[in-house]
């Protein structure tokens, strides 16, 4: 579904991806982890077209987006759900129109359609009766709810997670997770989760696939992952400082 | 010596990499007016915005410009015994220089800064990248109904601030100094033309162009963080400030 090939990504003398390869298969949940500041979410950008490789192809159904431009690319796009970091809601628009947004810009629904499709979409994530109020009267766990709302409205074939747990509490991130797992088995989306969660990611996803210093350097099940020889998953799983250093130090 | 000249020289070349952003900012922006789809709500409602946040601001203003004009006036033309071209002296000052001048700085102030920031916080919270990913083009969506609404609100704000200001000298020149009401507007009528008045028109049709121009780009490049803002925020009223006095002189001494 998608293929990153050979991913290479600076910015001014700092090269945050040196040369990325990763396969997402259809209907998976995909989680690459790895450190903050990894380049992780760089990568997610590349694969909206959102940042432009220095060296490299993303193809998304055979497609390459880094070669795409204008209309060509928003045909890809329209496939594509992203959840952001922060949510990236509307913050001078309801819940509702946040929601409905993907669909009163890009459809021609009408407004009955609209709102059931968005009444249906706010069910689902567990937000009913929350429809009039503005981000801001929200709480975090809330907004990423109403972010995961948006991303599924139109119902895409592909949707990116960008940490959508970062900064909720245990609970919460359960709480998440479980909405991210119940909603691609009920519309089947392919997923791919930023995340740093340690080691609640596992439970949710089909592959994870480590990110470190601009590679990946293990790909596997959670199971395989967990039980990895590779030094630097194992000290990241362990929370064990430098990647890796430290073991090697010690032996 | 070198490190002088290598400083100059990045500068120079930041300063045109900079120019040339802004410049490709505004044909793109430009492009995007007369290209479907058309965002007529999101017109609307900054044009509310424009006008809303400002009109309380330009009244006043232009309310004791008027009268400050009048007073300074009738002290000059005093010293001529020409006191009953006061009504002139008043109404040429607003409409060809001080209305669309003094108008575009007060809107730069109260909405252009608020339009830098609420752009700038659009990019740093990713909801212009969350509409690229919607395929909702940016430029389109937030870019261009702002420079539409400031070509309509800064021509209507202004001759709102030209009223405000003749009706203020007259209040100061009939009321305070005992001119007759007749010679203040009669005189009025016989030295203003319609070219004076196109003259502000076209001035503050520009103003409206360059300072939506200078608050969009600043908030849509605004860099990480609430500094980044608040200095994009600091640099779009400075930056369009300065810009409308250039422009003013420019288009005074050689265009119009």
């Amino acid at each position: 579904m998608i293929e990153i090939k050979d991913l290479h990504k600076s910015f001014g003398k700092q090269q945050v991806l040196k040369g990325v390869n990763l396969v997402i298969n259809e209907g998976e949940v995909t989680a690459v982890i790895g450190r903050s500041g990894g380049g992780k979410s760089v990568l997610l950008k590349h694969i909206v077209g959102l940042l432009k490789p220095d060296r490299g192809n993303i193809l998304i159904k055979g497609k390459d987006i880094t070669k795409l431009k204008g209309s060509k690319l928003d045909e890809i796009r329209a496939e594509i759900g992203v959840v952001f970091q922060g949510g990236a809601l509307f913050d001078s628009m309801t819940v509702y129109d946040n929601v409905a947004f993907p669909l009163t810009e890009k459809t021609k629904l009408n407004k009955k359609e609209i709102y059931e499709k968005v009444m249906k979409a706010l069910s689902d994530v567990g937000l009913q009766g929350m429809e009039y109020k503005y981000p801001a009267e929200l709480s975090g766990g809330m907004r990423k709810r109403v972010a995961l709302a948006r991303a599924l409205i139109a119902h895409p074939k592909i949707i990116l997670f960008d940490e959508p747990t970062t900064g909720l509490d245990p609970i919460l991130v359960r709480s998440i997770h479980k909405l991210i797992r119940d909603t691609q088995k009920l519309y089947g989306f392919t997923g791919l989760i930023i995340s740093h969660e340690i080691p609640e990611i596992f439970e949710i996803s089909d592959r994870v696939a480590m990110l470190h210093d601009g590679k990946i350097v293990a790909v596997g099940t959670p199971e395989e992952i967990q039980k990895s020889d590779n030094i630097i998953v194992k000290n990241f799983i362990m929370g064990i400082e430098n990647g890796g250093d430290y073991e090697k130090g010690k032996s | 010596m070198r490190g002088i000249i290598r400083y100059i020289g990045r500068k120079t070349i930041d300063l045109w990499l900079f120019l040339g952003k802004m410049f490709i900012f505004l044909i793109e922006s430009l492009y995007h007016i007369f290209t479907p789809p058309f965002k007529f709500r999101n017109f609307l409602r900054q044009v509310r915005f424009f006008g809303n946040k400002s009109i309380i601001v330009v009244i006043f203003t232009g309310g004791f410009s008027g009268m400050v004009l009048a007073l300074q006036g009738y002290y000059a033309l005093n010293k001529f015994g020409s006191e009953a071209l006061l009504g002139p002296v008043v109404a040429l000052s607003l409409i060809r220089e001080l209305g669309p001048v003094l108008c575009a700085l007060m809107v730069t102030g109260r909405a252009g800064s608020a339009l830098t920031a609420e752009i700038g916080i659009m990019r740093i919270t990713e909801q212009i990248d969350a509409l690229t990913v919607m395929a909702v083009n940016p430029m389109k969506y937030v870019v261009v109904p702002n420079i539409l609404a400031g070509l309509l609100t800064f021509p209507l704000l202004t001759a709102i601030f030209d009223v405000v200001g003749i009706y203020g000298g007259y209040l100061v020149s009939v009321h305070a100094l005992g001119l007759s009401e007749g010679t203040y507007f009669s005189q009025m009528e016989l030295y203003v033309d319609m070219e004076d008045i196109r003259i502000g028109f076209y001035k503050s049709l520009s103003f409206g162009l360059l300072v939506t121009w200078i608050c969009t780009f600043m908030g849509y490049n605004s860099g990480y963080g609430a500094r980044g803002v608040s200095r994009a925020t600091t640099n779009a009223v400075v930056l369009s400030s300065v810009v409308i006095l250039i422009w003013d002189y420019m288009l005074g001494a050689f265009l119009l």
